[in-house]
């Protein structure tokens, strides 16, 4: 792992220079292209898509500090399933939170296709946030004021200033039906999240991550608050996400059974990584 | 866009910042209210300040004043004679006036200012008929006690009212009755007319009687007497036990005739059955007044003299109706020895313009057409100065009192806001967890505030002036709920509350609301900005 990532540091030291400016569009390519098979099985041995880099992290709480991280990492090949298991408090959530940049580490690097990310400027982040990650959490987080319909937009009405979202919004609509009546929820688009079952709510959180065609998707126990036939549901609909869409996904889970439908499973303990188990078929 | 979209959906959808509203408007349409009202009074206030002086007035500095004033007149029309409408010349004296409690007698003496005019010309400066209470009704909560005695076409003038002839008929006849029946012995002093030797321009000086006897005795009334105007068509019932008087009617007006100020010798008083406010005239037109001034000589020497009552004025202005004593102009001249050699001396010259806007430059023309340091011109505003920027004063200090009303509630909005933040602190992390940046988070809640100013503003402006325009019922209604009159009319003189809606005042109120709603929104949202997403999505 440390030999794995020095490399890549190296690498990204090398890539440094024509970054940042250009550097999203070069990742909407990249996304492009790996939509056929056959360029990502090559770039996969050399870049991941996603790095987090011997991450130290702590928390600062009255007076004390609570380390959550020592020198976890975890890299994440491009169309990967990866589950982080782990007890409460052994930062899986923390990693995941480093990895999408709602957070920022103590020490160590997050790099996205070899660049590094975490130390962007906060503008950077947040675009990079909207493009380039999804986010689906325990308790679904979808804005109660808002509508199904609305909630699934909201990426892309952040993505868009007011007037080029005016423009595109029957584009921007129908961009959200497709992808609510992928997750089976067309029927609900005019209900309040409150009006929602559990499963509807978190299908509506899928559906709003993947509205931004993120390039990660990063789930934070998606099926903690579900009984496990919903939670099985939603299990699918990743699976499936992953293998016709070839998204990759880092999820946090403290479910064994869940964890098992990843490729790969890693195992964080106190802050550390504990074991990497491999499973291919999924 | 999803700024705008989530504020329009908090606006909608928390009824806390309902609160907030409510105090916005409020704190608008109290202002809007207040600021209408208070400059409604402000005008009316001007009016009537404005209303016994004329817009420009030229002033001796002697109070034997200046002589010719045919000449005084021409010599200001050759000045400025293309900005004035009208101008009348006046005598103004301070002096004393005597009366005495028709119920106990009594006898009062008050210091007043005397005003001797020409009422036609007077009238022709500023409002004088308005003012007259015969040309007024007498209205009480709503009823027409009396009709106008007065048709309003005709000039006023010295004549007595027919009400005011019969009334002085009866009170002289009860007189003479209850003289000749009780106090026989009152006839003895007869007093000699102290003050002599006037210069003998008019046609007559016998009008001066002495201080210690009170005017209303037949005595004075005969003494006085030289019936110019009185008819000697009077059906006199008591003729028979007055012969001796046969000769000139005793109760015929006297020649100086006076309009009062209505407060002078009037006082509210309390009825003790109802508890209400009326008010108790103690001299009614018709009536004999004695007044005490100064001659025009050098030292001055005290005179006196008696006059009829014609008319009672109100002009609303305390200062005025409270102080004023208007007389005919020419009788005034006369008693204080202004007339000389056929030219009459007068100590001022009230000047209406056409333009009022036109004053800075006619009072400059006219201080250079008098010599110096015999005149002194000056606006009516300029003599009222101080009691104009009272009322000025008076104004920003409501204003500034008021606006803290509007501050109140923008700490309101302040509070509800942080505690709004509080609780959408989740919805601040999902939103930055979705790529919204801190800046965006901020403008939520700015517009938010925004959102809430404009509602608020606009809410208030439109009751505030739904208000205003409505306030009269809304008065009567309060009067009726509450069982007492919110807005009396005795007091303030006015049959309706005045009002006067300033567009620019109510665009500020609305501008400032808005301004201070978005001010009270900055901090939350700052904090709101600041989050961390972390944080903010652990809240549960």
């Amino acid at each position: 792992m440390k030999f794995r990532g020095s490399a890549v540091s190296a690498e990204a030291a090398a890539f440094y220079g024509p970054y940042p400016c250009d550097f999203l569009p070069s990742t909407r390519l990249m996304s492009n292209t790996s939509q056929h098979q056959s360029p990502v099985e090559t770039l996969k041995m050399t870049t991941p898509l996603i790095s987090a880099l011997a991450i130290e992290k702590s928390y600062v709480k009255g007076q004390h500090k609570v380390p959550v991280l020592h020198g976890a990492g975890l890299t994440a090949q491009r169309g990967e399933f990866i589950s982080v298991v782990g007890q409460s408090g052994s930062g899986k959530s923390t990693l995941l939170h480093v990895m999408g940049l709602l957070d920022s580490p103590d020490v160590g690097e997050v790099l996205l296709e070899g660049k590094r990310i975490d130390n962007l400027q906060q503008s950077s982040r947040d675009q990079l946030r909207n493009h380039v990650f999804g986010f689906i959490f325990q308790f679904y987080h979808l804005l109660p004021e808002l509508t199904l319909l609305e909630n699934v937009m909201t990426p892309l009405m952040i993505r868009h200033s007011f007037l080029s979202y005016w423009k595109k919004r029957k584009e921007i609509r129908q961009q959200a039906m497709d992808i609510l009546q992928q997750v089976g929820l067309e029927h609900r688009i005019k209900h309040r999240p409150s009006e929602l079952s559990g499963g509807e709510m978190q299908r509506g959180a899928i559906a709003r991550a993947l509205i931004a065609r993120p390039e990660i998707l990063l789930a934070d126990e998606p099926t903690g608050n579900l009984d496990s036939a919903t939670g099985g549901e939603i299990m699918e609909t990743l699976t499936q996400l992953n293998e016709e869409n070839q998204l990759t996904i880092v999820m946090v889970t403290h479910d064994e059974a869940v964890a098992q439908k990843a490729h790969r499973i890693v195992r964080l303990a106190e802050g550390r990584i504990a074991t990497v188990a491999h499973e291919e078929a999924a | 866009m999803y700024k705008i979209l989530l504020c329009l959906r908090y606006l909608r959808t928390r009824y806390i910042a309902l609160a907030s509203i409510v105090s916005v408007m409020l704190g608008v349409a109290t202002m809007i209210v207040v600021n209408s009202v208070m400059a409604g009074f402000t005008n009316e206030m001007r009016d009537r300040i404005h209303g016994f002086l004329a817009d420009v007035v030229v002033e001796s500095r002697s109070m034997s004043g200046i002589l010719d004033s045919q000449r005084q007149m021409a010599t200001v029309q050759g000045a400025a004679g293309e900005f004035i409408a009208a101008m009348t010349p006046t005598v103004e004296v301070p002096a004393m006036i005597t009366y005495s409690d028709p119920v106990s007698g009594e006898r009062f003496t008050q210091s007043i200012q005397l005003v001797g005019i020409d009422p036609g010309g007077k009238a022709q400066v500023g409002p004088l008929k308005t003012y007259l209470d015969s040309y007024n009704s007498i209205i009480d909560e709503g009823e027409v006690l009396r009709r106008p005695l007065r048709p309003a076409d005709t000039d006023p003038g010295w004549e007595l009212t027919d009400h005011a002839k019969t009334y002085r008929r009866m009170m002289k006849q009860q007189q003479m009755l209850f003289l000749q029946e009780e106090t026989p012995l009152t006839g003895i002093p007869v007093p000699a007319p102290q003050f002599e030797g006037q210069p003998a321009s008019g046609p007559a000086s016998d009008d001066d009687v002495a201080p210690p006897v009170f005017s209303d005795t037949p005595e004075n009334a005969v003494a006085t007497d030289e019936a110019p105007v009185a008819p000697p068509d009077f059906d006199m019932p008591f003729q028979s036990s007055s012969q001796a008087e046969a000769a000139a009617d005793p109760t015929a007006p006297l020649s100086a005739r006076v309009f009062l100020g209505e407060q002078i010798t009037s006082f509210q008083a309390r009825d003790p059955e109802t508890g209400k406010l009326h008010k108790v005239n103690m001299v009614n037109p018709g009536d004999d007044i004695l007044i005490t001034t100064i001659q025009s000589d050098t030292p001055p020497e005290p005179i006196s003299f008696s006059a009829t009552v014609v008319d009672m004025f109100r002009s609303g202005m305390s200062e005025y109706d409270g102080q004023l004593v208007l007389m005919n102009l020419e009788e005034l001249q006369r008693n204080r020895g202004m007339i000389l050699n056929g030219e009459d001396a007068i100590t001022s010259i009230q000047i209406k313009l056409h333009n009022y806007d036109d004053s800075d430059e006619v009072v400059k023309r006219l201080r250079a057409a008098f010599p110096p340091g015999t005149v002194t011109v000056s606006t009516w505003e300029a003599k009222q100065g101080l009691l104009l920027s009272a009322v000025e004063v008076e104004t920003a200090i409501l204003n500034v009192l008021l606006f803290m009303i509007i501050a109140v509630a923008g700490f309101g909005i302040l509070a509800i806001f942080f505690m709004i933040v509080v609780e959408k602190t989740r919805d601040i992390g999902i939103l930055k967890s979705l790529g919204a940046s801190s800046k965006g988070v901020m403008s939520i809640f700015l517009s938010y505030g925004l959102g809430l100013g404009v509602v608020g503003s606009a809410a208030g402006v439109a009751i505030g002036l739904l208000f205003v325009h409505y306030i009269n019922e809304i008065e009567d209604g309060l009067s009726w709920i509450t069982g007492r009159k919110v807005f009396d009319e005795k007091i303030y003189y006015f049959f309706e509350i005045p009002t006067q809606v300033n567009p620019l005042m109510v665009m500020w109120v609305a501008l400032g609301a808005i301004a201070i709603a978005v001010l009270a929104s900055v901090l939350p949202a700052r904090r709101a900005s600041r989050l961390h997403p972390v944080r903010a999505l652990r809240y549960e």
